[in-house]
């Protein structure tokens, strides 16, 4: 069985089970490794990727469901260089292990490509990654120095 | 494993100039490190220092990168003491080899006073053969590269990097000065280069093949505070750049060709046996390659990871409990009831006339409670190993000792040492779960590499697996008496509490009472625990913190004001928690509902003071707005670095103290993810402000000291907001809401 996914603009077909976790086909069978596992059943978003410019929650959805779609990974977010986000995460120094990150600055990314300049609140509502290591201040600041911008 | 640690890495000493270098290496060793981790155009100049044709200076640090910014700090202590110009300057990880221990500049730290300790003292020869005795016996509780007890900046940057860095410029001027057949005296150092009183000058990259022809110093002459360039600068990260953009590689990312995954199943109850499985069931499923079956586990190994889980989730392994099937969070409970009214307890420390001063006022007497809890790194542990076709065993995972991990592997593969290669990984986040003792996903790994000799095996632990089979913050209960005068001051104060191991000097106060008596009693189970962010100052914080502020308010006494009393003779403890009060504008209105709780914890030799403005709303709901913090480490090396510890600690701290609890059901943990162990997340996250407080004292650790305070200011809030008391943690399991409070004021 054969599943077509197109991932940061290049052409995939995988013979892969349809119900595969988009997360693991990323990871192992395509060798994109930034996007991250942390629980496996979409709580935490470690694992989040844009479908459509829409975040998903790479580890809980069947690769037969997003066949047809752009999906797009940290690598393919950085293809030309880093986002005004991911500069702004340097500037705040936001990470600190790291882990969670990828899937952090994913999310963020698609909500800032809805709305560019989001408060404090929208942030809230719509970000709900798990950090272990508790940079949610700098996470908030770095975005609010994009919302001003 | 906690015992050790808290031996070598916790005790309390005092402050004071350090002036040492007997952990630098003599020339042979330099050139063992040479082969073993210099590239083409560099050389070893001294201990952890590279130093290139081309200027650059690559910082060999002998820790893990966890996250907390210790790579860029101790670079910046090396790179300081060298002059060197920090655009040269880069970090990279030691190699898991006996010349890359950091084990002896820790037991210096440990042992810490002014002067060497005698066994070390010009001896660094001796050093080495001490670790390559202790490394070549695993098992033997000695943990030679360790990330932990928040010791890096305080252990290797203080004992290693300033002194190696010093000692790495002393030799640059001596080789410029053979150059000129000037007096070395007449030169000086800055960004790189050694300047002659002439003028004449060179840069470091083409003194670095004279240079490394001296031996290094062991005891150069170091920075006054006042000179540093570096040290003290809030300089940007290292490693952040490759943590934007999905580069980073951590433990989980290694891939190696036609590697093999594993998916575990752990025997639920701990020290429980696997009595049989049957493999019927997946063996003819897509890409599965072997069903290993362990003395408490079963491995699926398959050729993808989704396969392997997917698998052994199908998988009805049969283990038995080892006895403990019974085994419940209240079973637990009681016994910690029964061990603190036994006569069991043992005595740990007195002062004055202890427990006998009870009589002499006022009796005042509480308990509490603190439970199990999870690591729960966001990475789920988990290891890589391949045991080759020449006998060899090669392993990748993130630990917070690599050294120690690869005696651990070769132990555990029953191989040499020097057999074994360990590739210390980056770890996505630690807080103590990485650390020697807790390391069954590298047993697993191994032991299933070994069945599958030729072919690498990458063993993930499941959320569920990594929470189920975690080693816990233990689950500790204390009681508090204490005799008040007619003020309302502790003249008394005595404290017995549970404990897993021994006593800890973490459960000692700094405040100023009298007469103080100390016991333990340990209580036995079999629920495997481990140091957690902060260890036993993670409970003996709340324990303390919480009854100070109830001796406050029994007395009528404004929390803040009564703990000020208690400092007198603390100036900087006075200083920190003054600080931490005057910032958050402690004494002034709060919104209806909303209240200022404060607490104060000493560890790892630094002093923190949270405030926790927090909301209880009418349904019970508790919301924290903002913590502001105040800290005294000395000084900060990284003052950015530092602050971002204590907000990572504040929010991990919080995590615990709103909803964290492990509990335990048939001998087994009941929680398995983050539905059932939830986390703070940014909704929930509050404002957070850090302040320094700087003092001359000796550096204190960043860390760990942020989490302590936290629970216990944020219970004394919720008790000014309420009326409610909370002994027990987590928060969630107390009802808050006014009905509750109109029954708390009955």
């Amino acid at each position: 069985m054969t599943v077509h996914l197109i991932v940061n603009g290049v052409a995939h077909d995988l013979d892969v089970e349809p119900d595969a976790p988009l997360l693991w086909v990323i990871r192992d069978e395509l060798g994109l490794t930034g996007t991250k596992f942390g629980c496996g059943i979409a709580a935490c978003g470690a694992c989040t990727v844009m479908v459509d410019g829409e975040p998903l929650r790479s580890c809980s959805a069947p690769v037969s469901t997003v066949e047809g779609t752009q999906i797009t990974t940290i690598e393919g977010l950085s293809a030309n260089g880093l986002t005004p986000l991911q500069q702004a995460w340097i500037d705040h120094q936001v990470p600190q292990c790291g882990y969670c990150q990828s899937g952090m600055i994913m999310a963020v990314s698609a909500l800032l490509a809805k709305n560019p300049h989001p408060s404090d609140g929208d942030l809230k509502s719509a970000i709900t990654n798990i950090c272990r290591c508790g940079t949610y201040p700098r996470i908030r600041a770095a975005v609010a120095s994009l919302a001003k911008a | 494993m906690r015992t050790r640690r808290a031996v070598l890495i916790g005790g309390a000493t005092t402050a004071g100039a350090l002036v040492v270098g007997y952990a630098l290496w003599p020339s042979h060793l330099l050139e063992d490190a040479d082969t073993l981790d210099a590239k083409p155009g560099e050389r070893f100049l001294s201990n952890w220092i590279k130093l290139a044709d081309d200027d650059t200076v690559t910082i060999v640090i002998p820790h893990c990168d966890m996250g907390t910014g210790i790579y860029t700090a101790l670079s910046q202590m090396a790179a300081d003491e060298m002059d060197a110009d920090w655009s040269k300057v880069r970090a990279e990880a030691a190699p898991a080899e006996k010349e890359f221990a950091n084990g002896p500049l820790i037991e210096a730290f440990a042992l810490n006073g002014t002067e060497v300790p005698s066994f070390l003292k010009g001896m660094a020869a001796s050093t080495f053969r001490m670790l390559a005795a202790n490394v070549s016996i695993p098992g033997a509780g000695y943990v030679p590269q360790i990330t932990g007890g928040s010791s890096a900046v305080r252990g290797t940057g203080v004992f290693g990097m300033r002194v190696a860095g010093a000692a790495v410029r002393e030799m640059l001027i001596k080789a410029a000065a053979a150059r000129l057949s000037a007096n070395p005296a007449e030169f000086h150092t800055e960004a790189s280069r050694v300047i002659h009183k002439s003028g004449e000058s060179f840069r470091y990259g083409e003194l670095a093949r004279e240079a490394a022809a001296y031996t290094p110093s062991g005891n150069p002459p170091l920075k006054e505070r006042s000179q540093f360039k570096l040290i003290g600068q809030p300089l940007q990260r290292f490693d952040i750049p490759d943590k934007v953009d999905g580069v980073n590689k951590y433990g989980i990312d290694t891939r190696l060709p036609d590697m093999w995954y594993g998916a575990i199943r752990v025997a639920p109850v701990f020290g429980g046996k696997l009595v049989s499985v049957s493999d019927a069931p997946v063996s003819r499923n897509r890409g599965i390659k072997k069903v290993v079956k362990l003395d408490d586990a079963v491995v699926v190994l398959a050729d993808r990871f989704w396969r392997a889980r997917a698998a052994a989730d199908s998988l009805q392994p049969i283990f038995d409990t080892g006895g403990n099937g019974n085994v419940t969070s209240d079973s637990l409970r009681a016994r910690h009831l029964a061990a603190l009214k036994s006569g069991d307890i043992k005595s740990d420390m007195t002062v004055g006339d202890g427990a006998d001063a009870l009589k002499n006022g006022k009796l005042i007497e509480r308990l509490y409670n603190v439970p199990y809890l999870a690591h729960a790194p966001m990475e789920p542990v988990n290891a890589t190993a391949l045991y080759k076709n020449d006998g060899t065993l090669e392993v990748w995972a993130g630990t917070q000792d690599g050294l120690g991990a690869r005696a651990f592997c070769a132990e555990a593969a029953g191989l040499p040492m020097e057999k074994v290669t360990f590739h210390l990984r980056p770890s996505g986040g630690a807080f103590g779960r990485r650390l020697p003792g807790q390391w069954n996903f590298l047993t697993y790994a191994v032991k299933a590499a070994l069945q599958c000799q030729g072919t690498p095996v990458k063993l993930i632990f499941t959320r569920e697996q990594d929470m189920q089979h975690d080693f816990y913050r233990p689950n500790v209960t204390s009681r508090f008496k204490a005799a008040v005068d007619a003020d309302g001051m502790p003249i008394a104060w005595v404290n017995d509490y549970t404990t897993d191991d021994t006593a800890n000097p973490q459960a000692h106060i700094v405040y100023g009472v009298p007469h103080q008596a100390y016991g333990a009693v340990k209580v036995a189970t079999h629920i495997p625990t481990g140091p957690w962010r902060s260890v036993e100052a993670s409970w003996h914080g709340f324990f303390i913190e919480s009854f100070v502020d109830e001796l406050a308010h029994a007395a009528g006494k404004d929390p803040l004001s009564y703990r000020q009393a208690l400092l007198k003779d603390k100036p900087r403890h006075l200083g920190t928690l003054t600080m931490a009060a005057d910032k958050a504008a402690w004494g002034t209105q709060m919104p209806p509902n909303m209240a200022r709780g404060i607490a104060l914890v000493e560890c790892f030799d630094t002093i923190v003071a949270h405030v926790v403005e927090a909301e209880v709303a009418d349904d019970g709901t508790v919301k924290v707005h903002r913590v502001v913090s105040a800290a005294d480490c000395g000084y900060a090396v990284n003052p950015d670095g530092f602050k971002a510890q204590i907000e990572g600690a504040i929010v991990f701290a919080l995590s615990a103290a709103l909803h964290g609890q492990i509990t335990i059901d048939q001998g087994a943990v009941v929680q398995q993810n983050f539905p059932d162990y939830d986390m703070v997340r940014l909704a929930e996250a509050p404002d957070i402000e850090v302040y320094v407080h700087e003092s001359d004292a000796r550096l204190g650790g960043a860390g760990e000291p942020g989490t302590p305070p936290l629970a216990p200011a944020l219970t004394n809030a919720i008790f000014a907001a309420t009326g409610i008391r909370i002994r027990d943690l987590p928060v969630d399991n107390v009802r808050l809401g006014k009905a509750a409070r109109q029954q708390a004021s009955l």
